[in-house]
């Protein structure tokens, strides 16, 4: 009884605390700042929070709506992500973005279901890139196929056009964020002739003895890493133990942050990844950034984690879901958007690279446009070299086009098969 | 004065052998009933049986499975989570393959799979004892994540390992699915529990459950007053599997709709699951319920408190959550080392003689 009581006085509060009276654009970050991910959930929670505080103490808001923001923390867990779905869901979320496969994989249904669209920036079901079956998930600029297909695109290149007898040895995480790319590297190898050895690796990931007893067995010529969390220093640890030549070892662009490489200290130099935005703070944007949010003490978190890559990553979701908005509110003529017409402005968002200097992010993100048939943008990424002796990562090479044909052949495939197990006919919503 | 057994005359064996003698006690089980059926369908909404209620009623099955096993029979079990995998996985199976099977038959069906393979991985229990049992439960636990993370037939070949439930309908309400409301989805968690609920109290108070004890108490002795030791364990792995078969199948068909066995189902299930059972109360079908409110719904009001209501940061409030709940944890395992169900039976004990005690 006494329970009850309790729980009577909770809800109370909660509801209390639940509709505000003024209008805001409520964004909502499933973040997860503890459990053992959470040195890749920090940072990434940090730079979101920080530019939409940045439009909210520099421009008023969104179209002169100010932004109201809400955290719930996941841990990495989808039964949390799924309770933290479910306490936002009826708070008008403009956009939700887990920064989990595992979380995406649960809240596509129910999102459609509620009509809130999610974003899911390089990560999540890539065939949500068919608009026409997920209407209300995106995942541009770019998702794991296209990052598998890059890798491989960068290896011909290093090879003068050609992988034939190559081996190629992919070190994944045993989730569904690990097993996503291997559809992809298995057609590319059909088709260039490699040979892939897929190699999984247990989450959390502080084992991986064995595994890397297999490559030192196997020899491969190139070693792909989809890791995450305490992973990718486990991984690279071990690379450096066994002499494996770091410039063969290429990571996605979750393996590729300072805290991967840092613990390996000299081990890890010249060890890549995949790079789907610019990094580092030499952006007109971080003069703003300085003067309106650390200066002023509002930066979220210990405010220790800006200009790292995760960092960079959650300003850059940030920046293209306030694009989103401000389109939807260009489309709808409203300043003070519902989670249909956000849904809209991602669908229509169009990122050109005028846009992006005049965001103070020259050259920071591609140049790309959504549209209903492809909610997948541009696909390209670079490839970036982590320089151990003055601890930065350089870019070492333009932006790098996917094999698209191939990735939206399969993508449509797979989001038919998605349709026809749902009783969904694929339509376009606008 | 309100709460005692005096007066309270019985004229019949079976009015005598009644789950609840007293009329204070019957009276409010029958309250909960009905609240329970009646009174919260129509004042339950999204939030409060997605976060609280669904799951709280999912794993008071699991506890119960785990109780029968542990509190009732002394056969001390880690494979919980993976036999929670092994009914979710069951359900998905059977799911696909017979999509015009209805989903009640479905669940029950994944317990006795659930069953059969808990008797399989039982079998070790006739020789070993204890700790050593604990651990090879834990090696039921890593090999049985191992094959559904490694063999495609299991989640029908999908490119990500991931199984995800499909529609499913109980008299035309989905209660699977994202269209599932919140009501459809409380009763049929609510109609599983109370079936198992009143099936394990029932199975505990008859021959069978008399068995388990006398195995729980000291084996030797039960096998010299003529138990027959291969029996009373292996029926308590096959019941307490069925339940945990249920729990897992319900977990991942109503509640999670999409579930990955490493993620969903690893070890640390087996532990919440444990803990349900050591702090609700070894052998106490009261403390299997209480043992899950308190690690189902302590959690989500503590956040509720911290986050909602005093504007706390959310990683400060999940890492004091860790410490309040264990800390809680060790008060109530120094100060009531027999669990919820103990206190509960104190202060009965308390109140009958209340207010006049000597």
């Amino acid at each position: 009884m006494k329970l009850t009581r309790l729980a009577a006085t909770f809800a109370a509060t909660m509801i209390a605390a639940g509709p505000t009276l003024a209008e805001t654009l409520h964004f909502p970050s499933l973040s997860y700042r503890t459990g053992p991910f959470a040195a890749g959930g920090i940072p990434f929670a940090d730079g979101y929070s920080d530019y939409l505080t940045l439009i909210n103490e520099r421009d008023g808001g969104i179209g002169g709506v100010p932004i109201r923001q809400t955290e719930c923390e996941t841990a990495y867990n989808t039964e949390r992500g799924v309770e933290c779905y479910q306490s936002i869901r009826g708070d008008n979320p403009l956009v939700l973005q887990p920064l989990s496969t595992g979380i995406t994989y649960q809240l596509i249904p129910r999102t459609m279901e509620d009509g809130i669209p999610m974003h899911t920036m390089g990560y999540g079901r890539t065939s949500a890139v068919n608009g026409e079956v997920f209407n209300w998930t995106f995942n541009y600029p770019a998702n794991y196929w296209d990052g598998a297909s890059v890798i491989i695109n960068y290896l011909l290149s290093e090879n003068d056009g050609s992988l034939e007898g190559k081996k190629i040895a992919l070190l994944y995480h045993n989730s569904a964020y690990g097993r996503e790319p291997i559809p992809t590297l298995t057609n590319l190898a059909e088709r260039h002739g490699y040979e892939l050895l897929t190699i999984g690796v247990d989450s959390p990931g502080q084992e991986q003895g064995s595994q890397w007893l297999q490559i030192r067995r196997e020899r491969p010529d190139y070693v792909v890493m989809w890791g995450w969390g305490v992973m990718n220093p486990t991984a690279i640890q071990e690379a450096a133990n066994i002499r494996f030549p770091m410039e063969n070892f290429i990571g996605v662009w979750w393996s590729g942050s300072q805290q991967d490489v840092r613990p390996v200290g000299a081990g890890a130099h010249g060890y890549k990844a995949l790079a789907m935005h610019g990094t580092g703070t030499d952006y007109p944007i971080y003069e703003d950034m300085q003067r309106y949010v650390i200066d002023t003490g509002k930066y979220a978190g210990t405010g220790d984690e800006v200009g790292t890559v995760l960092y960079s990553r959650g300003m850059y979701a940030a920046m293209l879901a306030v694009e989103a908005a401000k389109k939807a509110q260009e489309i709808h003529g409203v300043a003070a958007i519902t989670p249909a017409m956000m849904r809209d402005g991602m669908a229509n968002l169009e990122i050109t690279e005028e846009l992006m200097a005049e965001l103070g992010l020259p050259n920071f993100g591609p140049a790309f446009s959504v549209a209903c048939e492809n909610h997948g943008g541009s696909g390209e990424a670079m490839i970036q070299q982590w320089d151990a002796n003055a601890g930065e990562w350089n870019l070492i090479t333009d932006w790098i086009a996917p094999d698209r044909e191939m990735i939206m052949e399969m993508a449509m495939e797979d989001s038919l098969a998605f349709a026809a197990e749902n009783n969904m006919t694929p339509a376009c919503m606008n | 004065m309100l709460y005692r057994e005096a007066g309270d005359f019985k004229t019949s064996y079976v009015a005598d052998n009644q789950t609840f003698p007293i009329k204070f006690d019957r009276y409010g089980y029958y309250f909960i009933l009905g609240f329970a059926f009646l009174v919260m369908p129509l004042i339950i909404n999204d939030y409060w049986a997605n976060s609280i209620v669904v799951p709280f009623l999912i794993y008071a099955i699991a506890a119960l499975g785990l109780n029968i096993l542990i509190g009732y029979c002394g056969q001390l079990s880690l494979g919980t989570g993976a036999f929670m995998a092994v009914g979710a996985y069951g359900s998905y199976k059977l799911m696909t393959a017979f999509p015009e099977l209805n989903i009640v038959f479905v669940i029950i069906l994944a317990g006795f799979v659930t069953a059969a393979v808990g008797v399989l991985f039982g079998l070790p229990s006739l020789r070993i004892k204890g700790f050593y049992l604990a651990v090879a439960t834990l090696a039921a636990q890593f090999f049985l994540i191992w094959l559904f993370t490694r063999t495609a037939w299991f989640y029908n070949y999908s490119p990500t390992g991931m199984i995800s439930a499909p529609e499913r309908f109980v008299f035309g309400q989905a209660v699977t699915g994202p269209r599932a409301s919140a009501v459809s989805m409380y009763m049929i968690c609510l109609v599983f529990t109370v079936a198992t609920a009143w099936l394990a109290r029932n199975l505990t108070r008859g021959s069978l459950g008399r068995q388990w004890m006398a195995i729980r108490d000291m084996d030797i002795a039960a096998e010299i007053i003529g138990v027959n030791p291969l029996m009373a364990k292996l029926t308590a792995f096959a019941v307490s599997s069925f339940f945990v078969g249920i729990s897992g199948a319900l977990l991942f068909t109503v509640y999670l709709g999409a579930a990955e066995a490493g993620e969903a189902f690893g070890i640390d299930k087996s532990f919440l699951v444990l803990f349900m059972v050591i702090i609700g109360g070894l052998g106490s079908i009261f403390g299997a319920f209480a043992g899950a409110a308190f690690l189902i719904i302590g959690p989500v009001l503590l956040k509720l408190l911290l986050v909602n209501g005093l504007g706390w940061p959310t990683d400060l409030a999940a890492h004091l959550e860790v410490m309040i709940i264990g800390a809680l944890i060790l008060v109530f395992l120094i100060v009531e080392p027999h669990g919820i169900a103990a206190l509960w039976r104190t202060i009965k004990e308390k109140l009958r003689l209340w207010p006049f005690p000597y």
